[in-house]
């Protein structure tokens, strides 16, 4: 399926604006093949999509947007309380609130992407069956609401700092938004995959929300990952979060230096996992509408 | 000059499974009919799968400019082909090729957001049709003023009456300006006069050079608005070209009728020297049976029977009865001044009636027949047929669904009272 649009010169006999310069072909779909200026040319309903999110998010709740930050935080406390002064986990030189709520707003960040992302298609299941556009725009569109509560949750994150009189590194500085957008590469990456699974298997529903609790504790939230032995530490980089989430303590609230090589597993990963997840979903793409 | 559309060899299947199954796949069932089966491919074949063309080698070609209808039985693969169409679905085979920018409409309102209110909504929608940003900002008052909906503009649409929802999601829709508009079954919501206007910015559009390619069950609005028209069975293309043809054709494809073996039914009572055998619906000029009829068509109801052959003073007669049981029609050979004093061993009665006063539904007969006061046969539910939408009144209206079945010749006049200097004018003649 493509658009096409076409130049040539007049034929014989031919007036001008009697050609349509706009063909549209409607084919069984061989190739994988992306059609670059179409998706180009749906941004705006991409946007449209994420405003409408965003819109609708905190209607009809009295607190509103006060609940992106009033989440993180909470845990945050409760967290320290317990992981560090009842279990006695240490977090070293970062006092252990900055240390777990540095975790939690990159993790809550993933988590509530991953799933906004694989509900994206069933969400939207009536605009799916009535109407075309570029499937793909759905997943991406529904993340950039996640965005917007992580800016919320980052209020909370930059108040801490200057609280505990934290002076962020240049590097740091540097790095916090492409580690933003590694974690948004690896959320959107199984997000595309399990959206597209889930248009058939409503298991997704369940494995999702199982899967977020589960790696909350593989993931060096709690934790600092120097808790885990050297040798098998490239396993927890593996999880692109592990690779975020470190780096930002490595970077921000500089303890120690930043892993560059375990850094890269998770870029690879991430990379690894959006690739997947994107030619998954652009395989099923077609057959969303009958299967939903 | 090239047509607008170009449709050559679509089809589009289905793998349907005859297992009894939740409406979701679930992965555990695939996953154990996996390792039930390993060595045997997957999905494809097995005495349980079976592959239904929902749609097969349809070709036509629709050149630009008017409105093109259409029209088929439930089942018969006309939302498969909008859906092709309109690329909401990929097709199996085939090939289609539309010139110009497609705009589709297969539900008014899609994507509306409950929570947003009108304007919101106006922007969402517009973009999830095709609008650009400024499209929709050029013609925003257009859409509000032909909304009507301009004192809630800034509430949120879950406060809106039905109406009010459909009239503003007609309008987006309507101020959608593609070259070719692909258009579902959505004439049948909203109010009459909202329903007016509407179709008269489609046919607007559709004068001034758009294509418009619109699916109806409602074969009044078909007749009246489309010049040329398709007709689908069982996912095959029947006929095409100009629209009175196809729907003669649509209602004159003989289907099977529920009493095709009504002379095996023992649910009957009488004393059986004559017994109805079937029953069918003859239209107009044509003579062909049917199970379909149109509202205001002329129209023969046939029932053959089988007797002992010595009957006097016979009196058959037919009544037509609504899915609720109510009954509206009695045809009765007593009340019309007939009686037959004598039937042959094996025939058929028949009655003619003219302008069918049946407004669009699915109606039942039950046959009777008395011999000298007495029953010899009383079938009840002998058959069921469907009335399409016709052009009654040739104004191309009918009652809205549930408001009245029935179908009554009518005038209309406006008198002044005694004293009043008015002059009196018809207003409608009927």
């Amino acid at each position: 399926m493509e658009l096409e649009e076409t130049i040539r010169p007049l034929k014989n006999g031919e007036k001008p604006g009697e050609s349509k310069p706009l063909e549209l072909v409607i084919e069984p779909r061989r190739a994988l093949k992306t059609n670059f200026r179409e998706l180009w040319s749906y941004r705006e309903l991409f946007y449209f999509f994420a405003w409408r999110d965003i819109k609708v998010r905190y209607k009809q709740t009295a607190f509103g947007a006060a609940w992106a930050i009033f989440q993180p935080f909470v845990t945050m406390v409760v967290f320290t309380v317990f992981f560090n002064r009842v279990a006695g986990i240490k977090s070293g030189v970062i006092p252990y609130a900055v240390f777990s709520y540095t975790g939690l707003l990159f993790w809550n960040f993933f988590s509530n992407a991953l799933l906004g992302c694989s509900n994206s298609m069933v969400s939207m299941q009536s605009v799916i069956t009535k109407i075309y556009f570029p499937r793909v725009i759905a997943p991406f569109s529904a993340t950039i609401v996640n965005v917007v509560d992580f800016g919320f949750a980052f209020l909370i994150y930059a108040g801490l700092l200057v609280y505990y009189r934290i002076t962020p590194g240049i590097l740091g500085v540097l790095l916090f938004l492409p580690m933003l957008f590694l974690a948004f590469i690896a959320a959107t990456g199984l997000g595309l995959f399990f959206a597209a699974v889930n248009v058939r298997y409503r298991d997704v529903r369940f494995i999702t929300p199982f899967l977020i609790s589960t790696f909350l504790f593989l993931t060096p939230v709690i934790y600092p990952v120097s808790m885990v032995p050297a040798r098998f530490r490239w396993i927890l980089y593996l999880n692109p979060m592990t690779g975020v989430i470190q780096t930002v303590r490595n970077s921000t609230l500089g303890e120690g230096a930043i892993q560059w090589g375990m850094l890269s597993i998770s870029v690879a990963s991430a990379v690894c996992a959006l690739v997947v997840g994107l030619i998954y979903f652009r395989r099923q793409e077609r057959s969303f509408a009958d299967y939903i | 000059m090239k047509p607008i559309i170009e449709v050559a060899g679509l089809s589009k299947s289905y793998v349907i499974s005859h297992q009894p199954k939740a409406d979701y796949g679930s992965l555990r069932d695939d996953i154990t009919s996996l390792l039930r089966r390993p060595f045997q491919p997957h999905i494809t074949q097995g005495s349980n799968r079976e592959t239904l063309w929902a749609l097969k080698d349809v070709s036509f070609e629709v050149q630009q400019g008017g409105i093109f209808g259409v029209i088929g039985g439930n089942g018969a693969g006309k939302s498969t082909l909008l859906k092709i169409l309109s690329r909401i679905t990929g097709p199996t085979e085939g090939r289609a090729v539309l010139r110009g920018r497609v705009g589709s409409l297969l539900e008014v309102g899609t994507g509306f957001h409950p929570e947003l209110t009108g304007r919101e909504n106006i922007f969402l929608n517009g973009a999830i049709l095709g609008m650009r940003k400024q499209e929709i900002e050029k013609r925003f008052d257009e859409i509000v003023a032909f909304s009507e909906i301009e004192r809630f503009l800034d509430t949120p649409v879950k406060f809106y009456s039905s109406g009010m929802y459909v009239r503003l999601a007609f309008a987006v829709a309507a101020h959608l300006e593609p070259d070719v508009l692909i258009v579902d079954e959505v004439l049948s919501v909203g109010d009459a006069r909202f329903q007016k206007k509407s179709l008269g910015k489609m046919g607007d559009a559709a004068t001034s050079g758009a294509t418009v390619l619109l699916v109806s069950h409602n074969m009044a609005s078909i007749e009246s608005l489309c010049t040329r028209a398709m007709l689908l069975e069982r996912g095959r293309l029947v006929k095409i070209g100009e629209t009175t043809e196809v729907i003669k054709e649509y209602l004159s494809i003989a289907s099977t009728i529920a009493s095709q073996n009504l002379a095996d039914r023992t649910d009957r009572q009488g004393s059986g020297r004559l017994r109805f055998t079937g029953v069918s619906l003859r239209s107009g000029e044509s003579g062909q049976r049917s199970d379909t009829a149109q509202c205001g068509q002329d129209l023969e109801f046939v029932a053959s029977f089988t007797s002992t052959g010595n009957l006097k003073q016979v009196n058959p007669s037919m009544a037509v009865y609504a899915p609720s049981g109510q009954c509206l029609v009695v045809l009765d050979s007593e009340m019309a001044g007939v009686s037959l004093d004598s039937v042959p061993r094996s025939g058929h009665f028949s009655c003619r009636i003219e302008r069918l006063p049946l407004a669009p539904g699915q109606y039942y007969l039950n046959l009777f027949c008395m011999e000298r006061g007495e029953i010899v046969d009383w079938v009840q539910n002998a058959a069921t047929f469907t009335v399409e939408a016709g052009d009654f009144f040739g104004t191309g209206k009918l009652p809205s669904s549930g408001h009245g079945g029935l179908l009554v010749p009518q005038a209309w006049s406006c008198n002044a009272s005694e004293g009043d200097s008015f002059i009196s004018n018809e207003v409608a003649p009927g």
